[in-house]
């Protein structure tokens, strides 16, 4: 087990790396130039570009650089920005191009804000979307059912931007119902302020990403009522309760698992539109804005760290598999 | 539950009769139909029989017989929602059809125990044995887990898993076939049921496992007395383990009375038809089996009259067209105890002179010679008891 995990960590950052020389790669021989961004269109003469290229370090090969910026990854780099030194420990994703500052410390300034929405999003959606689904399967072919997936299919068939964007302009401005969007810390402003600020971006990403449940545990849990075990659980005399919720649904989390550690990990590398529209300033927005500036060191850590989450919730998808099927042994 | 707790091994004597005069079993003019988006499935029509405790009831047919979707009844185990059953189920005088699901639990599983086919697929992969058999337990009896974790040691012992100490924490996928069916033998009895369904408890294993399985099964009832329903489309297992025998086809009952009569004296061709099936593995090895023609009933639409006409190569010799417009009545037939549903008149002829010469050609020299019609019958009993249950091959698994 544990060499089974150190093998599967070594394995990941194996891809973060790949992952890492894809997007310098991207960055140096694609048809953007950073420096461009930086010079003021009016008077932006090809001395003044050269100037801020050499700033921005640019000016020197594309290997130096990458191997610079892994070694601040490790051990850590200080920069040199005209007379002030930016200290860079380590884990040094760089400094960003626009802002100036040290990019691990600005993303992580803006996690909390994607982690919230994250764990909310998924409680909600994990707890709608799982329960209708039983629900739905327990009840195949009646009206509760039909309702349950109709619905599920609607939602699901709306672009997210569009619900999303629709829910904030009519709940949020033109009704009122619910209070203005926004982040605000957990610790420092209160749970209260903190939940009301995120409740409709939960709630939307809660309602959407349920329909995708509901209908995936919805599923695989008609597959699992007519197993034969079930059968047999049913044999012994068990209350339906138990056979449904022991027997049927333990087999029946198996896929949902799976389809939940990707999507949650997706969540936490940055909800773009999420944060966009509620204006929640998270990772997505971050790394938006980090494109639009093509602001290579913020770019290169957002898609480093939503590297990283796929590879650990993948890992974390596997070690619950083995916890619950005693058949998969991690080896 | 605990009057028979204590239950002294090997003695029948302890255990107290049913309360009424009825047998402990009575299925009276059961009918089961499943309306689907095709049609009525007419899986099982008007099907009495009766069952003492300590006594086996073999029953026989193809897939889509009604064998298997009958016994479900006694369990309750059908989705009430989707099936409109008729007639009654009496389990120890208790009226089971229409009982409300709560209190059909208390029985399902405590004196009423069904053990399925295949141990692979029906024993949960998620949960180790010992834990799935406790919780049968449990299910019954007020006890704590380590209470019910001794039982499942106990059970385990029981039927013979070695080392049931350490095997009651492994999960079905460490066991091997036939110790899986052991597994489930050993919880469908954790509660002493009086009546224990076993459907098909054999097919999904090799012969040699077979063999232990019904073994198993015997001995557990001499020890438990109870009642065992035996379901199985090889006429092997039913010569070795059943007092009486059930024939079914189409939802109906065919043939029905006690074992050696039927395997001995087959008044019905359906019946014939089985008989015929099964393989001799003392026959010449370039002998064919000779299979019943044709597919088994369609249950949305059965045939009219006899359901066995369209297959039967018998039914010319009725007067008239009587097979096809109308359907025989279960009765007695040359022989007291014997029931056949079956318009042919003289079917002992035409078994001895059409049938049986085909099924054991060397038989008939014997019948001819000392005159003892048919009473070595198909080479079901006397010393090819083994080689018939190992060998036999059901006519739906070729």
């Amino acid at each position: 087990m544990f060499g089974y995990i150190l093998r599967r960590l070594i394995s990941g950052v194996l891809v973060l790396l790949v992952v890492s020389v894809a997007v310098f790669a991207l960055f140096f021989y694609g048809p953007a130039d950073p420096a461009i961004a930086y010079c003021p269109e009016t008077r932006c003469t090809p001395q003044r570009l050269d100037n801020i290229r050499t700033s921005l370090g640019l000016d020197r090969p594309a290997a130096e650089q990458y191997g610079e910026y892994m070694k601040g990854i490790v051990a850590g780099n200080d920069f040199q920005a005209g007379a002030i030194t930016i200290k860079c420990p380590a884990p040094c994703l760089g400094v960003s191009f626009k802002l100036r500052v040290n990019v691990t410390d600005y993303l992580m300034e803006r996690f909390p804000a994607t982690l919230s929405i994250a764990v909310g999003g998924a409680v909600l959606f994990l707890l709608i979307g799982v329960s209708s689904g039983i629900y739905a399967a327990r009840r195949r072919g009646t009206l509760a059912d039909r309702a349950i997936v109709g619905a599920s299919l609607v939602i699901f068939a709306v672009p997210y931007y569009l619900f999303a964007l629709l829910a904030y302009l009519l709940l949020i401005s033109q009704w009122g119902i619910f209070p203005e969007s926004g982040y605000f810390p957990l610790f420092t402003d209160g749970p209260v302020a903190w939940a009301k600020g995120l409740l409709l971006a939960w709630l939307v990403i809660g309602l959407t990403s349920a329909t995708q449940y509901a209908r995936f545990s919805r599923g695989s849990m008609i597959e699992s009522l007519n197993e034969d075990y079930v059968r047999t659980a049913r044999s012994k005399g068990l209350s339906e309760r138990r056979v449904t919720m022991r027997h049927a649904l333990r087999a029946a989390v198996v896929p949902v698992v799976t389809i939940f550690g990707l999507e949650f990990a997706t969540l936490l590398a940055g909800t773009v539109f999420t944060e966009r529209i509620f204006d929640i300033q998270g990772i997505g927005l971050t790394a938006l804005n980090a494109i639009n500036t093509r602001d290579l060191p913020v770019i290169s850590a957002t898609v480093l760290i939503a590297a990283a989450f796929i590879v650990i919730a993948n890992l974390f998808v596997d070690i619950i598999y083995s916890v619950i099927d005693p058949r998969v042994r991690l080896t | 539950m605990t009057e028979t707790s204590h239950r002294p091994s090997g003695d029948p004597a302890a255990v107290p009769s049913p309360s009424a005069n009825e047998p402990y079993l009575v299925v009276d003019e059961l009918t089961v139909r499943f309306p689907t988006a095709d049609g009525l499935v007419q899986a099982v029509t008007d099907l009495s029989y009766t069952l003492e405790q300590g006594k086996t009831l073999g029953i026989v047919g193809e897939s889509g017989s009604g064998k298997s979707v009958s016994s479900m009844a006694i369990m309750g185990l059908h989705d009430y929602k989707r099936t409109r059953m008729s007639g009654s189920i009496r389990v120890g005088g208790q009226e089971v059809v229409g009982l409300s699901s709560e209190k059909m639990r208390t029985i399902r599983g405590g004196d009423v125990a069904m053990i399925f086919q295949d141990p692979l697929t029906s024993l949960h992969p998620f949960y180790s044995v010992g834990s799935q058999i406790a919780e049968a337990y449990t299910a019954h009896n007020k006890a704590s887990k380590s209470q019910a974790r001794a039982k499942a040691i106990e059970m385990l012992d029981r039927v013979g898993i070695p080392q049931p100490k350490s095997r009651v924490d492994d999960y079905p996928h460490q066991f091997s076939g036939g110790m899986r069916q052991r597994a489930m033998i050993a919880m469908a009895l954790v509660n002493d049921p009086k009546l224990l369904i076993a459907d098909e408890p054999t097919t999904a294993l090799d012969v040699t496992v077979q063999a232990q399985i019904l073994d198993l099964l015997q001995e557990l009832q001499r020890d438990f007395n109870s009642a065992i329903i035996i379901i199985t489309h090889d006429l092997g297992v039913v010569a070795e383990m059943a007092d009486d025998v059930l024939v079914m086809y189409g939802g109906r009952a065919v043939e029905k009375g006690p074992t050696r009569e039927i395997l001995t004296h087959p008044e019905m061709p359906y019946t014939w038809g089985l008989l015929s099936s099964v393989p001799d593995v003392s026959a010449d090895t370039d002998a064919r089996l000779i299979p019943i023609p044709g597919n088994p009933p369609s249950l949305l639409d059965p045939p009219t009259g006899c359901p066995f006409h369209p297959r039967c190569a018998h039914r010319s010799k009725v007067p008239g067209d009587l097979c096809r417009t109308e359907l025989p009545e279960l009765v007695t037939g040359n022989r007291p105890g014997h029931t056949k549903r079956c318009h042919l008149a003289n079917p002992d002829s035409i078994y001895e002179a059409e049938v049986l010469p085909e099924i054991a050609p060397d038989l008939v020299e014997v019948v001819a010679e000392d005159a003892t019609p048919a009473e070595t019958g198909t080479g079901l009993f006397g010393p090819d008891d083994e080689a018939a249950d190992g060998g036999s091959v059901a006519p739906e698994n070729r």
